[in-house]
């Protein structure tokens, strides 16, 4: 992977991307306008299936209506993510925030996958009831937690006080992968 | 006082300073902030989706908005406070910035336009051209005020 992302940031679109002081802006601008269209539609959906709004409004009317527009905010987000990664691969690779983020992104897709498989399995019983089942308020719980974390990760990306260029504890050096942390690098 | 003055009042205030000075806590600031923003997408989406004929099309209007205010208000609420936290801990900064009021007016006619338009005619029931209209209008506000916002840090 290491030498995966030395080689991103030596192509040339890379660099130019990096240097851009309108282009990462412009994506990053994007990526934020991504983080409402998506996490503010899945927030709805979670608040309502944990009974807290949305009480009249049957649940599988915010799947069927609501959820598409979380699906565009997610490929916007992909896609404008990607591109942020592609502006500065060695970096964020070895971003102990970053890492985190991954893993909590991880964790939202298990969520997301256990929910659809089990837990809405029997949707058509509490589909209008105001407050769902126990499990799928579970369901919701985990997945506005792990979106705060996903946000509140990405938003410290930006911050370096753990990156592999300073002097960093046993713990952190592990972590984010410092020993193949090329020395040259920005 | 002249209003360069209370701007700088605010830039040394206790609170400015006690922000200036901690490591974590501007950071933390923004992170809420933009956790917020986050809630504000989605509070208003759910109304102006409704109003373009979009997203929960089999619920009244009225009741879109009956369910997405008290968040949207929640959103607004958190917004302003950090906001006036992130800006007070640069007030000097901003001052200079024709972003930053450009900012400032953007959002001062979005919340009119929300509050006193948008929000009493949903609860009305609103159709057809009029609410394409009024949803269009929140959404490029919205968006000017991010993208001023945006440009805080370039002009």
């Amino acid at each position: 992977m290491s030498s995966f992302t030395a080689w991103l940031a030596a192509t040339p679109w890379s660099i130019q991307l990096h240097e851009s002081l309108y282009a990462y802006t412009l994506i990053e601008s994007a990526h934020v306008i991504g983080i409402m269209l998506f996490v503010g539609t899945i927030a709805m959906v979670d608040l309502r299936l944990l009974g807290l709004a949305w009480r009249d409004t049957p649940v599988s009317q915010m799947s069927a209506r609501v959820l598409p527009w979380t699906v565009a905010g997610f490929i916007l987000m992909l896609i404008t993510g990607l591109l942020l990664f592609y502006a500065i691969p060695i970096r964020t690779w070895h971003s102990l925030w970053f890492r985190t983020k991954m893993v909590l992104l991880i964790v939202a897709a298990i969520n997301i996958w256990i929910f659809h498989r089990r837990v809405e399995r029997d949707r058509a019983l509490w589909d209008e009831a105001p407050l769902p089942p126990r499990g799928a308020r579970i369901s919701a719980a985990i997945s506005l937690s792990v979106w705060i974390g996903v946000i509140v990760m990405g938003r410290m990306i930006a911050y370096n006080w753990f990156d592999c260029d300073k002097h960093q504890s046993t713990f952190v050096y592990t972590a984010a992968g410092c020993s193949t942390y090329p020395k040259d690098e920005f | 006082m002249s209003l360069y003055a209370q701007f700088q009042a605010l830039d040394s205030s206790a609170l400015a300073t006690g922000i200036k000075g901690s490591l974590w806590l501007f950071p933390a600031i923004e992170a809420v902030h933009l956790l917020a923003l986050a809630l504000l997408g989605g509070a208003v989406l759910m109304l102006d989706l409704r109003l373009l004929g979009a997203g929960l099309i089999r619920q009244p209007v009225a009741a879109v908005e009956r369910n997405a205010r008290p968040w949207l208000i929640g959103a607004i609420a958190t917004l302003i406070v950090t906001g006036v936290l992130i800006g007070i801990s640069e007030a000097l900064k901003l001052y200079d910035k024709d972003a930053f009021w450009v900012k400032m007016a953007a959002l001062a006619v979005v919340l009119v336009f929300t509050f006193a338009v948008k929000l009493p005619m949903a609860r009305r029931g609103v159709s057809g051209l009029a609410a394409k209209v009024l949803a269009t209008l929140s959404i490029l506000l919205w968006l000017t005020v991010a993208m001023a916002g945006r440009w805080i840090g370039f002009s």
